[in-house]
């Protein structure tokens, strides 16, 4: 199976401001007692949600639709459940941009094919105010130009440029990829000396 | 020849990749994969929509850890969902001939305490695992990667991952840790300095001579909080201590095969002048009993010090700050010591091991649980609870008036019914302290180590052990 190439994601933004937002805080880990990834979006930040009685960014009308969610520092720290983009995916979210991601976090979403894009502070800040201004203002996260646009402004964005040329070349589906080494795989195992059992 | 100058992370990188791809990431091969109930039943799932199977069912085992409650066992499970989850992974471990240790096998337990006891985990391997704690196997000189479930499916179909090759930070430790100071306080110290996202990109190497004087179950304890830092792998050269763990235990190589496997061990080891990417030193000597007051694994402060205020902290952490005194309820400037506990709990793949419950239990010896303070003991896996009960502990604790309990996860995740309620504080010995971690979203959690939760327990507030020790 191959999957498709990511060369840029456009909509609207969603600013969720903190740093270090965990991955127990987007899918709270009551909510992981499933077998499959379908439902996780409507539990989507639940209890932040529920504490902020309504008012959490995603509960905002201004925000409704928005496909692009713009965090802070640190964002997916915590544990490597990928029910955490996953609940991100299907509530509707197809492109991060924050100052930074968590390893684990920024790994997952490259491996669903969803672009992860670090900004500066500042621009980080400036594109979450531009948001709150205009909630209307269209974004894109354009990987191959290695930006993030927002109206007329544009904002350097970086991504690690092995995931960028996976997710542009449309080669994030990781099994395909390590498929195709074939035979290989067993050959590099009967050289290890614990898989031969000394 | 010129002498060699490669660290431990790079030799096992080197012997397991088996190919460099355009990306820049490497095929890596996974010596072992540990699979549990939470994030493998989709990994199946999108194996069997491709057609593929389990490439190599004998580097994978399987245990159910996350969702077990920890009172009453009996299948079925009360909760069904959680019995759904069991259900889904006997069937995929069936289909997939992969070794399951469910509690009929007297050895099932938290995936990361029971690797290491059955001598699965070993030096120089390539371990993965759907969890991010899996960084403890790092205490044997392994390479150990927390994944996602996608990463799941990759292990499961080709026995490999895609990986970018990680940086190395050495982490220095010196000086003999003060009396009731173990590695939990070490490392909350070592994360409190170097924040919660200082790791990323970084593989640690925890070395020197604290780290050597550590036995195996404190290292773990070491590499297991090292995600909290933000690197996701940790570990530590193997040495004498490390094989004389592995010698005998199940799946460890017996008899000739043991000591050819010694050599090959030792190998792998970072070379005496090996180069890293950065070098950072701690004196442990001067480390007090850690507690967490906050949100995060680095809002650590030592059981001596004062609660943060917005005003005692860089601009760059005052949002973080405010943001965690507002939720922990507690207050700016006050002493840690002292804060009143609900609950504790003692277990998780941090601190459930064997030298855990016997350190907890020599505090439990000197009292009684605090009236109105819920104490929870949890062994970390079966073994653990059979050399318990043979050592006598659960009736120490019990005595003292703590509840012991069955292995799992526990409290740590509170993905079984062990939850806190409402705005509960818990003294408690797993990793992670964020929002709604213990089950009860504006529940509250302090982590420490289990000198430290048991004294908790006894006194019912958050008490210096160094007091009771003396």
């Amino acid at each position: 199976m191959s999957s498709t190439s990511v060369e840029k994601i456009t909509g609207r933004g969603c600013p969720v401001p903190g740093n270090d937002i965990d991955t127990d805080r987007i899918i709270p880990a009551r909510f992981m007692k499933v077998v499959t990834f379908d439902g996780l979006g409507e539990h989507l930040f639940e209890d932040a949600r529920e504490q902020a009685n309504g008012k959490h960014a995603v509960d905002d009308k201004r925000f409704e639709g928005a496909n692009i969610l713009i965090a802070e520092r640190n964002f997916g720290c915590g544990s490597s459940r990928e029910h955490a983009p996953q609940a991100l995916l299907r509530f509707g979210f197809k492109a991060f941009i924050a100052q930074s991601f968590a390893e684990i976090f920024a790994g997952n979403c490259c491996a669903l094919g969803l672009p992860a894009v670090c900004v500066s502070e500042a621009d980080g800040k400036a594109l979450a105010d531009a948001v709150e201004l205009n909630p209307e203002s269209e974004i894109t996260v354009d990987l191959v130009a290695e930006e993030v646009r927002c109206g007329e402004t544009v904002y350097p964005a970086s991504i690690p440029a092995g995931v960028r040329k996976q997710l542009v070349e449309g080669t994030w589906d990781a099994t395909a990829v390590l498929l195709e080494a074939g035979g290989d795989i067993e050959t590099k195992a009967s050289s290890i000396p614990y898989v031969q059992g000394f | 020849m010129t002498e060699s100058k490669r660290n431990l992370l790079n030799k096992v990188w080197d012997a397991h990749t088996v190919r460099e791809l355009p990306s820049g990431q490497s095929q890596l091969f996974i010596g072992t994969h540990l699979i549990h109930e939470v994030t493998s039943p989709q990994a199946f799932a999108m194996l069997r929509e491709r057609g593929l199977k389990v490439r190599f069912p004998d580097r994978t085992f399987a245990t159910v850890d996350h969702i077990i409650p920890t009172d009453d066992t009996e299948r079925p499970l009360k909760d069904p969902l959680a019995e759904a989850m069991f259900v889904e992974i006997e069937k995929n471990t069936k289909e997939g001939g992969i070794t399951f240790f469910d509690q009929g096998s007297g050895h099932q337990g938290v995936v990361h305490v029971m690797g290491p006891e059955m001598g699965i985990t070993q030096p120089g391997m390539t371990v993965a695992c759907g969890d991010s704690h899996t960084s403890t196997h790092g205490a044997f000189g392994a390479v150990a990667f927390g994944i996602g479930t996608s990463q799941v499916r990759d292990v499961l179909a080709t026995q490999c991952i895609t990986m970018k090759r990680l940086k190395v930070r050495k982490i220095c430790v010196k000086g003999t840790p003060q009396n009731g100071v173990n590695a939990k306080d070490i490392v909350l110290h070592i994360i409190r300095t170097l924040g919660v996202n200082g790791g990323t990109g970084y593989a640690y190497e925890y070395a020197g001579p604290t780290i050597s004087d550590m036995d195996m179950e404190e290292r773990m304890t070491l590499c297991n909080m090292t995600i909290e830092g933000g690197a996701r792998v940790g570990y530590v050269n193997p040495d004498e201590k490390t094989f004389e763990y592995l010698r005998g235990r199940p799946y460890a190589p017996q008899g000739e095969a043991f000591e050819r496997a010694k050599e090959w061990w030792k190998s792998i080891s970072s070379d005496e002048k090996a180069e890293y990417d950065d070098i950072v030193h701690f004196d442990a000597s001067i480390i007090a009993p850690t507690v967490t007051w906050g949100i995060n694994p680095s809002h650590a402060i030592g059981v001596d010090e004062n609660i943060p205020s917005s005003e005692s902290v860089s601009e760059d952490e005052r949002g973080s700050v405010v943001e965690a005194l507002e939720y922990m309820k507690l207050s700016p400037n006050a002493p840690i010591a002292g804060t009143p506990v609900d609950v504790v709990f003692i277990g998780s793949c941090t601190n459930g091991r064997i030298s855990d419950l016997r350190a907890a239990a020599e505090i439990a010896k000197l009292g009684k649980v605090a009236d109105g303070v819920k104490a929870l003991v949890v062994p970390g896996s079966q073994d653990v609870e059979r050399q318990a009960l043979a050592e006598g502990l659960p009736e120490i604790f019990r005595n003292a008036g703590f509840e012991y309990r069955q292995p799992g996860c526990s409290m740590c995740l509170a993905m079984n019914p062990d939850q806190l309620v409402g705005d509960q504080v818990c003294a408690s010995t797993s990793n992670r302290n964020f929002k709604g971690r213990q089950g009860s979203p504006t529940g509250r959690t302090l982590l420490m180590s289990p000198v430290m939760a048991a004294a908790a327990a006894l006194t019912g507030k958050v008490t210096d052990v160094r007091e009771m020790l003396k």
